[in-house]
């Protein structure tokens, strides 16, 4: 074990140059200075420096001829290398080579702290109901923040209305994303889609609905929704209750003797995860609220329209949000 | 175009077996598909049966029934390898096919003899591109992601799409295999069904107009190209640069011979 | 005469016979560096955002910040016909048909994710050796700010071109607005100007924020750092002749000044060739955005990562009380959880003073990680934690490249969260002790003795206690040798 245990020590040591001795502390000064370039690092950067305009005279003919993508970042990035390179080189040989040693600055001045702060005293001299300005000058303070937030949490009411709205009424036709009624009889058993309120807004967040047939001999609705699923039909709000990411994934076992688990509606964004037979309780993942759910009915024509509104607020929770 | 020539050869020879079989019963079969229903039966029996059932009743709590699943879905699940499963406890995933293409076409008409829809027709080329992106997000991107990479769903994995035949898309949409929903003919017509395919065909062979395409799923593989690719090089240019007064200054080696 | 006429020439008497600059200039040129690599990570998060400015410039000349809807009629074949938002077909527009303009896209974006991964390099470095101790708190301060406003920066960037990711992004933006508490709702709504998507003005509200309110404050107090910076002068690294009273390194000019501008250069090449060879963000691919629809697993740029792991490791929980729902899910991850990390970055020194070091007074030599087990372990742990939830934030991706079930694989980061910091925690803190045990010596450290040099040239054992202790255990008292 404490052989493992001095292993690990080394490796870390060895990554770290814990192996280097350290230096030790001495008083020598470290100032230096190095002066005179090789000639070989000279030619160098000159040859680098050289470069640059051949490689930037190509990525200007690349820009207005033949403007790929690939081509241009490879010469213009090509350039830039050059230019560093010869920086670099610049930098390291061809200047002189340098340590100073600076001192550091004392940044507090004992003496004319003192000064500054008997200034600062001396603004207040002669005022002799310090305490009673300072809770004015609070209260001040507090009524100007007062004046500023209420306004804004004062939206509140109102702004119920606006977060629950949803355009589903009684009667309110489902259609696809083109518009086109949809029949119960397109809903097969196993099939997933997505319809909105007729004549209503598609990007509306109280409009997309998930529709899903089950075999209603499984459905665990509670006993208040019992009409809510005609011929086994169900649906529910596109819009996760979590952090309002559509819910487009619809996990519908084929053959439920073998795969455990039951038809569910899944966010894609953080795998909340709906029990689409039970009202859309959530099985997995964060959402802290069941999916809401549209009652359905059938027309004459066949055509699904909504039997009332949304079961509850389509979208994420607020703060005071009534649920 | 192989490809294409083999499936209409499978088709017209499922169809052909399929046709006789449900109006030959009293007639008695002809002599090549019965045979090949035949031949398709005794494999059935062999590699199938133990989960589905001898007769394809399938198996309660083993495997569903097969009897009218049709060519179509036998054909999916054999040519994309998922069948036969080593056990009904795993996810059915795309691997090579287990049989070759004649014990295939077999097995095909011996569970297309049940009756059932047959083998999808698809044609990518008469599809509309713009239209199968718009339907692809609408209705696989949630699941397959909208480069058709593949992903996760709470409970199972969902595959790519990379190697999907227009055939096999067509033919998935319509049995919704595993936990996939299923589309009808009212939901997603034939035609969509060809726009699909040719947006998946699409994406199969992206152009990558910005280079390497890294996979194709965002952030992820940027992320990891940012810190393994820029952020490394960068550290090291960094390191390189600011070596210098070690060396000269504080350099190990140097002090150690003070010592 | 005629020399002052000559002396007018150069450039340094025009600017001094102008501005009274010759001072200024002789501060900057004498201007010490302490050479080490490691301060070279806030440079390149520096350069990075130079780079940004530059082909965001470029980018806002093209860019329509519009979200009224479009049929797309341009030159991409996959959407054609297909309704997008006026942000979105500019987007496309920059990327097909603007010279040069996938290539500055690009740059942008590696340049936002390299920014950010610098700053996050740059304040590691900074936590574990120490450098926000006096007298650098107030910059550390200012640091960890623009950490918070890079990435919130980065944000709405990537939210900006309206396509199916960055939609998805700021729904769950909004869902996190409206958990804050008290005001969540009516300050999302207020931000949106409505329910999410919002009205038009939202997307024109992002991109005042994103091209320059967010930029002209980040600038700025990458001004005042740099300012107070050379205020007080660099830390530095204990060494020969280094005290807490100097600084030793290369002056500015002429060694220096080149070679930061290298590094200027070396950082935009990284950034250029990457913009050019590595395809990021390809918005066309991913399609335009609608409430209705979703992607499979939707990620945000990387600093953001753990933010996500964090709303997808959170258990169902909302507080509700009085039939009000009081604190909504995302609150949990998208706000408590950056909220208590951000807050422990900025109670750092105080932590520090208060309770790891004890110690109030003013340093400038850094200490390395080893030298302070406590801190160093303090901040491994927290570290891990946060990688450990980031990690989590991309899992399903993992997941499925090996086959693993994803509801595990949460609970097995929920374990591991709780479970990984401490292990790291002490880890940490063991390894340190052991290196600052073993000092100088590791190899001799394991057995036998040490034998040196005396001061009448023989040998003698050096006695365990000196190795334990060596003088430069702390950089007080290699100070108070000196």
């Amino acid at each position: 074990m404490s052989r493992i245990w001095k292993a690990i020590v080394m490796f870390v040591m060895w990554r770290t140059g814990g192996l280097r001795r350290h230096p030790t502390a001495t008083a020598r000064d470290p100032s230096e200075r190095h002066t005179g370039a090789p000639a070989w690092a000279e030619r160098l950067v000159a040859l680098l420096l050289l470069l640059i305009p051949i490689a930037a005279v190509v990525f200007v003919a690349l820009f207005t001829l033949h403007p790929n993508t690939q081509l241009l970042g490879l010469a213009l990035g090509v350039t830039l290398a050059l230019l560093a390179a010869a920086l670099v080189l610049a930098g390291r040989w061809l200047v002189p080579q340098e340590t100073k040693v600076e001192q550091r600055p004392q940044l507090a001045d004992p003496e004319m702290t003192q000064q500054v702060r008997e200034q600062a005293a001396a603004g207040m001299e002669g005022v002799t109901r310090r305490r009673l300005l300072t809770g004015a000058a609070g209260a001040a303070g507090a009524g100007l923040t007062a004046a500023v937030v209420i306004p804004v949490v004062a939206l509140g009411p109102g702004l119920e209305e606006q977060l629950r709205r949803t355009p589903w009424r009684t009667g309110r036709a489902l259609v696809d994303e083109q518009g086109n009624p949809i029949l119960a009889t397109d809903v097969i058993e196993r099939s997933f889609l997505t319809a909105f309120p007729q004549h209503a807004d598609e990007e509306d967040l109280g409009s997309p609905v998930v529709v899903v047939r089950v075999d209603p001999m499984t459905l665990k609705l509670p006993p208040e929704r019992a009409g809510w699923a005609p011929e086994g039909i169900l649906a529910y709000s596109k819009i996760c209750t979590h952090a309002a990411c559509a819910i487009s994934l619809f996990r519908d076992p084929l053959s439920p003797s073998t795969e455990s688990k039951g038809p569910a509606l899944v966010c894609p964004c953080h795998y909340s995860t709906f029990d689409v037979l039970d009202g859309g309780s959530v099985e997995f993942g964060p959402a802290g609220r069941p999916l809401p759910q549209l009652p359905l009915k059938i027309d004459a024509a066949g055509v699904l329209r909504a039997a009332g509104p949304m079961s509850g607020p389509v979208g994420p929770s607020w703060w005071g949000d009534p649920s | 175009m192989t490809a294409v020539a083999v499936v209409c050869g499978a088709l017209a020879l499922v169809d052909f077996a399929a046709h006789w079989d449900a109006s030959a019963t009293t007639l008695g079969k002809p002599a090549m598909p019965s045979s090949l229903v035949a031949q398709g039966q005794s494999l059935f029996e062999s590699s199938c049966a133990a989960c589905h059932g001898i007769a394809a009743q399938g198996i309660r709590g083993r495997a569903p029934s097969l009897r009218g699943v049709g060519a179509l879905a036998a054909d999916f699940y054999l040519e994309t390898g998922r069948m036969p499963l080593p056990s009904s406890r795993v996810q059915p995933l795309r691997t090579s096919p287990a049989f070759p293409q004649s014990k295939i076409k077999a097995l095909i008409a011996y569970v297309a003899s049940f009756g059932g829809p047959e083998i999808s027709v698809v044609h990518p080329r008469q599809g509309s591109l713009a239209e199968g992106q718009r339907l692809f997000g609408l209705d696989c991107a949630g699941c397959h992601t909208i480069q058709g990479q593949g992903g996760i769903v709470t409970g199972a994995i969902v595959p790519s799409l990379n190697q999907a035949t227009p055939t096999q898309i067509g033919e998935a949409i319509r049995i919704g295999p595993y936990v996939m929903p299923r589309f009808s003919e009212g939901e997603l017509s034939t035609a969509e069904v060809d726009s699909l395919a040719r947006y998946i065909q699409s994406i199969q062979h992206p152009d990558n107009l910005g280079g390497w395409g890294i996979g194709r799923i965002g952030p992820i593989p940027e992320g990891m190209v940012a810190w393994l690719l820029a952020a490394a090089a960068l550290l090291l240019i960094a390191r390189l640069l600011g070596e210098r007064t070690r060396e000269d200054a504080g350099s190990p080696r140097q002090m150690g011979g003070d010592r | 005469m005629s020399g002052a006429h000559q002396h007018a020439k150069d450039p340094v008497t025009f600017v001094d016979e102008r501005l009274g600059a010759a001072r200024g200039l002789r501060f900057l040129m004498d201007y010490v560096f302490p050479d080490d690599w490691s301060f070279l990570l806030g440079e390149i998060a520096l350069y990075s955002f130079i780079v940004l400015i530059l082909t965001g410039t470029f980018l806002a000349l093209f860019f329509d910040p519009d979200t009224t809807p479009v049929l797309y009629h341009g030159s991409y074949q996959a959407l054609q016909g297909q309704s997008v938002s006026g942000a979105y077909a500019s987007t496309l527009h920059i990327s097909f048909n603007v010279s040069g303009g996938l290539l500055a896209r690009q740059i942008h974006h590696w340049a936002a994710l390299v920014f950010v991964a610098a700053i996050t390099l740059h304040l590691l470095r900074i936590v574990f050796t120490g450098a926000f101790r006096k007298p650098r708190d107030i910059n550390y301060f200012i640091g960890v700010t623009l950490l918070a406003l890079a990435i919130l920066e980065g944000f709405a960037g990537y939210s900006l071109p309206d396509d199916l990711l960055s939609g998805m992004g700021l729904a769950i933006a909004w869902g996190v607005a409206m958990s804050l508490p008290l005001i969540g709702g009516p300050f999302a709504t207020a931000l949106w100007g409505g329910r999410f998507p919002g009205s038009t003005a939202f997307e024109s509200r992002l991109f005042i924020a994103h091209v320059f309110l967010l930029p002209a404050i980040i600038g700025g107090l990458i001004a005042v750092h740099l300012a107070i910076i050379m205020r007080q002068r660099h830390s530095q690294f204990p060494g020969p002749g280094r005290r807490e009273d100097n600084v030793v390194g290369t002056p500015m000019w002429p060694g220096y000044a080149l070679r930061s501008l290298g590094l200027f250069a070396a950082v935009a090449a990284v950034l250029v060739l990457m913009g050019g060879l590595i395809q990021i963000n390809p918005v066309w691919l991913w399609g335009p955005y609608h409430p209705y629809i979703g992607t499979n697993g939707a990620q945000p740029d990387w600093y953001l990562g753990w933010l996500i792991g964090a709303l997808r490791l959170m258990p169902n929980l909302e507080i509700h009380a009085f039939g009000h729902t009081l604190v909504p899910n995302p609150f949990f991850g998208g706000v408590l959880f950056p909220g208590l990390l951000f807050g422990l970055l900025y109670a750092l020194p105080w932590l520090d003073r208060r309770f790891i070091s004890r110690d109030y007074r003013r340093h400038d030599l850094l200490e390395r990680p080893r030298d302070n087990p406590r801190r160093s372990a303090l901040a491994a742990a927290v570290l891990s934690a946060v990688t450990v939830v980031f990690a989590a934030g991309s899992a399903d991706r993992l997941f499925f490249q090996f086959g693993f079930g994803y509801e595990g694989a949460v609970w097995f980061f929920r374990g591991a969260f709780l479970l990984v910091p401490v292990l790291v925690f002490v880890l940490t803190k063991r390894v340190c002790e052991q290196l600052g045990r073993e000092r100088s010596y590791p190899l001799r450290g394991w057995s036998g003795t040490v034998v040196q040099r005396n001061s009448r040239g023989g040998f003698e054992a050096t006695p365990d206690g000196d190795l334990l202790s060596p003088p430069e255990a702390s950089p007080e008292s290699s100070a108070s040798r000196l």
